[in-house]
């Protein structure tokens, strides 16, 4: 029974940390740069938030499945294979929560008041010390709450993992999953006491970080 | 003999464009004293020739020389970096890091990332600290201290990496008039004290006959009187 609990918070843990690094760096960067054709990055970026999960999982097989565009490279020369896996479920947990850190990084990095930049810049500091003595600890209240959110997404995670990853027990089922199993197979117990699972500790850890941001506050 | 080279030798060309707003700035000027003042009108464009001088605006043209320091000089491709060019400024409102401390705004321009203050980086920031009169704030962040306190922290902060100029932008203009007595007479003490080249952007002229030796008008982008006593 716990066994797809503990398979959710490793999946949503890495999936959160693999966003927020990437989605962190872009955040910085779009808050930084202008260039043509910013608007439409900035759209791809937000794509997996409006795509159908199931869609996000048929460009990740292509991407990343046995015969896809990079999965084939990565079968033949290092025999990986990301498909009915858990890592790909982090990877496709990564995808649909990363629009959320990024936009929420953006946000807060373009909150910081230029003038402290310009201070820095005048003081010696380079861009990557710019924006870590500087832009990330005053952003960090936005990016910790865009990270809460993709913690909560990624967890609730299930079209784009069941196309990746599958619905393997033990081994790829998180509990969006086995709920969805319980259901269909009958299993009206199980599926409440899932449920029951996961809207508690969804609550445990949207209160757990608001306290957290309270304190830093 | 060599000719002494001017404290400011400055031809700083750019065009800024917002929408519905066209900005051309064409600044040129020679001042040979140690603390120039420039004035002119709101909108005149004086923050934004302390802004090319310091490296901040992209697309400058002209040139830039400090005491014989060449920063910019684009007719022979140079264009140092803010970050290289040893410029100290003094922002409207100071613009000190909120969540630093006074000693780690002070600290800043001297320890590059990751590094500890070295026996004579930390001498020097306890010689700004007490030279600046905030040795007892240490620890305070700028949200506590008063307006004079942030002003010597933006003075010791811009100074402290020992810049060949030093460039104060509105210093004075946040603050209401009997502070702003009381505090032109003390930076005016203080610029005293650091003998460090100064250019000082202000509308007020008050500023420059208390902190300026020579003043140049700016309008419209455009030096429209040369530098005068």
């Amino acid at each position: 029974m716990l066994t797809p609990l503990w398979l959710t918070l490793k999946v949503a843990l890495l999936a959160t940390g693999a966003a927020g690094a990437v989605g962190i760096a872009l955040g910085w960067w779009m808050s930084q740069r202008r260039f043509a054709g910013k608007n439409i990055v900035d759209a791809m970026l937000m794509l997996p938030m409006v795509l159908p999960p199931t869609v996000l999982g048929y460009y990740l097989i292509v991407l990343i499945g046995r015969n896809g565009v990079l999965g084939q490279y990565l079968d033949r020369w290092f025999g990986i294979n990301l498909i009915f896996t858990w890592q790909g479920a982090v990877i496709a947990a990564s995808l649909v929560s990363l629009p959320l850190i990024y936009k929420a990084a953006r946000a807060a990095f373009e909150d910081v008041d230029g003038r402290f930049l310009h201070a820095a810049r005048t003081l010696g500091a380079g861009e990557f010390e710019i924006f870590a003595r500087i832009a990330l600890p005053l952003a960090v209240r936005g990016i910790a709450a865009g990270l809460m959110l993709a913690f909560a997404r990624a967890m609730g995670e299930f079209g784009a993992t069941l196309m990746i990853a599958g619905n393997l027990p033990g081994k790829t089922q998180t509990l969006s999953i086995a709920i969805y199993d319980a259901v269909q197979s009958g299993n009206d117990a199980q599926a409440l006491w899932l449920t029951l699972v996961i809207s508690v500790v969804c609550v445990v850890v949207l209160v757990a970080s608001g306290r957290m941001l309270q304190a830093k506050h | 003999m060599t000719p002494v080279p001017p404290v400011l030798d400055i031809h700083v060309q750019t065009t800024l464009e917002s929408p519905g707003r066209r900005f051309v700035l064409d600044a040129r000027f020679v001042s040979t004293t140690s603390r120039t003042a420039l004035i002119g009108i709101s909108g005149s464009g004086k923050s934004t020739v302390l802004m090319a001088i310091a490296g901040l605006l992209p697309r400058v043209q002209g040139h830039v020389r400090v005491a014989g320091h060449t920063l910019l000089d684009t007719a022979n491709a140079v264009d140092l970096p803010a970050r290289a060019r040893r410029v100290g400024m003094v922002f409207q409102d100071y613009a000190l890091f909120p969540h630093m401390t006074v000693t780690q705004n002070l600290a800043f321009g001297l320890c590059r990332l990751g590094q500890r203050p070295s026996e004579a980086e930390q001498a020097r920031i306890d010689a700004l600290l007490r030279q600046f009169d905030l040795d007892t704030l240490r620890g305070a962040l700028p949200r506590h201290l008063s307006g004079g306190q942030r002003q010597r922290v933006a003075l010791a902060r811009a100074l402290a990496p020992q810049p060949h100029l030093l460039l104060l932008d509105e210093p004075l203009s946040a603050l209401d008039t009997p502070l702003r007595i009381r505090l032109r007479a003390e930076l005016a003490e203080m610029l005293e004290r650091v003998q460090v080249p100064t250019l000082l952007v202000t509308h007020d002229p008050s500023d420059v006959q208390a902190l300026a030796q020579s003043a140049v008008h700016l309008d419209g982008g455009h030096v429209t009187g040369a530098p005068a006593l």
